[in-house]
């Protein structure tokens, strides 16, 4: 065993009643890639927050370089050689890459000999780590892809020799990806230590040189990668065996239900995000839509939904209008048997404040049977809510809790039972599993497929290639916010991602 | 990345943070008393027993918390649904209106029992309809809801000063208040209510408003959580994008959210006019609309806080008058520092103490829980 970059022992945080980390021991070998796993809710984070001195440990040790050191705030952990790569980037989108990288890092308050000492800091850490991006480019104009390598960049820029990775992928095309595992590589090779926290299997068996296994806060395992399976880590991370995916039988289409024609959405500031988009859904079959987040499915969902305006098209519910382009009501548009997942739970399907019961009616609280005169009838609300939950096996069981309060999965449990309890005939879906553990996208890739079979049409649109294949019978690819092409679900992913990435879309638009 | 969140016990979050923000804005005012050579003992004495010492000194406290129950309920109402009202000391200064007609229609002809709901309709009336047109630019037109409602109470303050200038007062009169109502203009004071606990109203104007508040509370805490209206207006005041999502109009519930807001502001209007004066008087709200935003945040918007929050500020106002009386030193702008300073602590700051609350809270319960534990095992 060589060198310790990083070493934890007993490390233990309590937040209130949740105990996130329990007595956790990690060791982290220099210059490997180390996965850390497990289900929302494992702890991951936490643990990482703590390396990174968001939150401070209640007890335990954290040793740099076999020495123990106290991290009291990222400042500390910067200094000590730690730099994070955030889910969610922190970089200023008005800003040039430069300036980003320089942020907080400036030197002086008079700033030109600093932005020469950057360039020729960031040349170096290009032309060595083969991160090109142009250190003159506005961040809000670069791809996702490119973000992210800022976010490397300011790292490394910082002297990082250890980089924690956290959920990398989630916002990455296929082929970004890959292309990003080779920058981890290449920073391997420099002698660099990466930590990378997914939920992914696949990628911590493509990269890692060793891997982590969280659960309920409890380190269970650490495993060198070849020696472990895709089949062992999912068990080990959920604590019993997992079907990885799930059995479904052939589809049956029936009707029409949903007809999508020439449908164009813009955004807020005129940007065209669906463009002249047309399909058709059938009773009992999944139609998939794949693409990189931010080619117009969300768009599309919402504007088939009602809840977005759409320029112009026509789209036919069980055969009869909606008014996309003028006033399309959500309201009505459920009753006539359209029901809708949200890609964002947090802020669309779900009001986190509002009690567990109180959003199983969000949407359908009109309904006669959840009033008495004017006043709501809380204990049928109530008693509702407890069926749901039953059904869905959404915990912890009780109807009273605070939606905030409840793990991922169980929130979008929430929407799901609450949508699909009405028996719509239509059902379009938002990223189904995002942020959701292992365990509950079993039950929820279940409860799709039943839905299919009792005979339902259900539009899914996810950034998960792997999902889209696993549930769709037929695969639309958007991109750049058209359908740039129609695949059977045993396309490779090579091909699909190709055309995810328009390599192949725009060539097919033009014959 | 999401932050585990600590839930702290119910007798924490509504009792001893705010107890501990309240304790704090007078420590601090009680330093701006020492500074300017005064006891801040004795002022402390002084607004107790001005607030509670005498039947009649109860009287006056609860008077004043009347007004600010109205005022901070329709800040409330407001508020659930996403809203920011300022706009409370100007529907109740048109409200006013409502009242004064009816009372000066029907003083004569009918006793004050049949008046009352005819003037409680008119206050609620004329201070919906100005709360109507702020609540339609922002619907309709996206004027945000803030300016526009500061902007209306100027307009009122110059629509009133003309209505009592030009169209209210009697002919002949200098002063700027309509004539004083007959008996059925004027509301019989709750000297009974008071007789139960052994004290007497005396000169105090405490009177049936009161009641009149109490039963707006309960009908406000029966809107926010038991009507489908006022499940629509949280919903959108937590997430308009799950509003639009559940299908529920934006536009409809912000006017008709406004409106009842300002209905509850408007009733404000009766307590000085039918309960105390008995007539309109120029510049009767007396700010009472903007210690509505102070008591709806002290409370945390809902009825069973702002209830005392309302009976605090009851106190700072006839208690502040008795040490302004009685400390000749300490000015009446003395008392409004006081009142700025809870305003301060408990509503502006009111997370500064949380964080080390939280703390030792959740170290003394944790530690309660291991000792359960040990003897589970």
């Amino acid at each position: 065993m060589g060198e310790l970059a990083i070493e934890l022992k007993g490390i233990d945080k309590s937040f209130g009643l949740v105990h996130a980390n329990k007595d956790i021991n990690l060791k982290v070998r220099k210059g490997t890639i180390h996965g850390i796993i497990g289900e929302n809710g494992a702890g991951k984070s936490t643990l990482m927050s703590i390396l990174y001195g968001f939150y401070q440990a209640d007890r335990g040790e954290i040793l740099v370089d076999g020495r123990a050191i106290s991290i009291r705030d990222p400042n500390a952990a910067i200094a000590a050689g730690i730099g994070m790569v955030h889910q969610h980037f922190m970089l200023v989108e008005n800003f040039t890459v430069l300036e980003n990288v320089m942020l907080g890092a400036e030197d002086s308050w008079i700033l030109n000999a600093g932005i020469t000492k950057a360039r020729a800091e960031l040349k170096r850490l290009e032309k060595e780590y083969a991160l090109e991006v142009d250190p003159d480019a506005v961040i809000e104009e670069l791809p996702v892809g490119l973000q992210q390598r800022v976010e490397i960049l300011k790292a490394l820029y910082r002297k990082a020799d250890i980089l924690i990775l956290d959920e990398p992928t989630g916002v990455l095309t296929p082929a970004e990806a890959d292309h990003l595992f080779r920058i981890l590589e290449q920073l391997k090779a420099q002698g660099k230590t990466v930590i990378l926290i997914t939920h992914k299997l696949r990628e911590i068996m493509a990269i890692t040189d060793e891997v982590s296994v969280m659960r309920r806060g409890e380190m269970v395992a650490t495993r060198e990668t070849d020696k472990t399976s895709v089949e062992e880590l999912a068990e080990l991370m959920v604590g019993r065996r997992v079907l990885l995916r799930v059995e479904k039988g052939a589809a049956h289409p029936g009707d029409v239900k949903l007809s999508v024609k020439n449908l164009t959405v813009r955004d807020g500031r005129g940007v065209t995000m669906v463009d002249d988009v047309s399909l058709d859904l059938r009773a009992g079959e999944i139609v998939g839509i794949a693409g990189v987040a931010g080619n117009g499915q969300s768009e599309l969902l919402e504007a088939i939904a009602g809840i977005r305006r759409a320029v112009s098209g026509r789209v036919e519910l069980n055969g009869r209008a909606i008014d996309v382009t003028g006033h399309a009501d959500p309201a009505e548009l459920r009753q006539r048997g359209l029901a809708h997942v949200p890609e964002d739970r947090h802020h669309v399907g779900l009001v986190l404040k509002f009690e567990e019961s109180e959003n199983a009616i969000l949407g359908y609280h009109d309904d006669p049977k959840y009033r008495k005169g004017f006043i709501l009838d809380v204990d049928a609300i109530r008693a509702d809510a407890e069926e749901k939950i039953q059904k869905y096996d959404i915990r912890p069981p009780n109807a009273r809790l605070k939606t905030a309060n409840f793990s991922g999965g169980n929130q979008q449990k929430i929407v799901l039972a609450r949508e699909m309890e009405r028996g719509p005939d239509v059902l379009i879906i938002g990223q189904p599993t995002r942020g959701v553990d292992v365990g509950a996208i079993e039950f929820i890739h279940k409860r799709i497929i039943e839905m299919r079979d009792q005979g339902k049409a259900v539009l899914l649109v996810s950034v998960e290639l792997d999902e889209i294949r696993a549930l769709s019978d037929r695969i639309l690819v958007m991109f750049a916010g058209r359908v740039v092409g129609e695949r059977a679900p045993d396309a490779s992913e090579g091909e699909l991602g190709l055309l995810m990435a328009g390599v192949e879309g725009p060539k097919e638009a033009a014959q | 990345m999401s932050t585990p969140y600590a839930k702290l016990p119910g007798w924490v979050e509504y009792g001893l943070i705010p107890l501990v923000n309240l304790l704090v804005a007078f420590a601090v005012a009680g330093l701006v008393v020492l500074l300017v050579g005064e006891s801040p003992l004795e002022a402390a004495y002084h607004m107790i027993n001005g607030a509670f010492g005498r039947g009649e000194y109860i009287g006056f406290t609860l008077y004043y918390a009347t007004t600010f129950i109205f005022t901070g309920l329709a800040v409330a109402v407001a508020f659930h649904a996403g809203l920011f009202n300022i706009g409370g000391e100007g529907q109740a200064y048109v409200a006013g209106i409502g009242v004064a007609l009816a009372c000066l229609w029907l003083d004569r002809l009918m006793p004050w029992y049949v008046v009352f709901p005819i003037a409680i309709l008119g206050a609620a009336l004329f201070g919906a309809a100005w709360a109507f047109l702020p609540g339609w630019l922002q619907a309709k037109r996206g004027s945000h809801i803030v300016i526009t409602t500061i902007m209306f109470n100027f307009i009122a303050a110059s629509l009133m000063n003309y209505m009592l200038n030009r169209v209210m007062k009697p002919l002949g009169s200098m002063s700027l208040e309509t004539r004083t109502f007959d008996a059925g203009g004027q509301l019989p004071k709750l000297d009974w209510l008071m007789a139960m606990f052994g004290l007497s109203v005396g000169t105090s104007p405490f009177n049936v408003t009161f009641l009149l508040a109490l039963a707006a509370a309960f009908g406000v805490w029966v809107l926010i959580w038991r009507t489908k209206l006022g499940y629509e207006m949280r919903t959108m005041g937590h997430s308009p994008q799950a509003a639009r999502y559940a299908g529920i109009k934006e536009a409809r519930i912000i006017v008709i959210t406004m409106m009842i807001s300002g209905a509850l502001a408007g009733m404000m209007a009766l307590n000085p006019i039918m309960g105390e004066t008995y007539r309109m008087q120029l510049d009767f709200v007396q700010g009472a609309g903007f210690v509505g935003i102070a008591v709806a945040l002290m409370g945390r918007s809902h009825p069973a806080g702002i209830i005392p929050a309302a009976i605090l500020f009851g106190v700072l106002y006839q208690g502040g008058a008795e040490i302004a009386f009685e400390m000749p030193s300490i000015s009446r702008d003395m008392i409004v520092i006081i009142q700025g300073l809870v305003i301060l602590f408990a509503g502006a700051l009111e997370h500064m103490f949380r964080p080390a609350i939280t703390r030792a809270v959740l170290a003394f319960s944790g530690r309660g829980r291991t000792d359960a534990a040990v003897k589970g095992a």
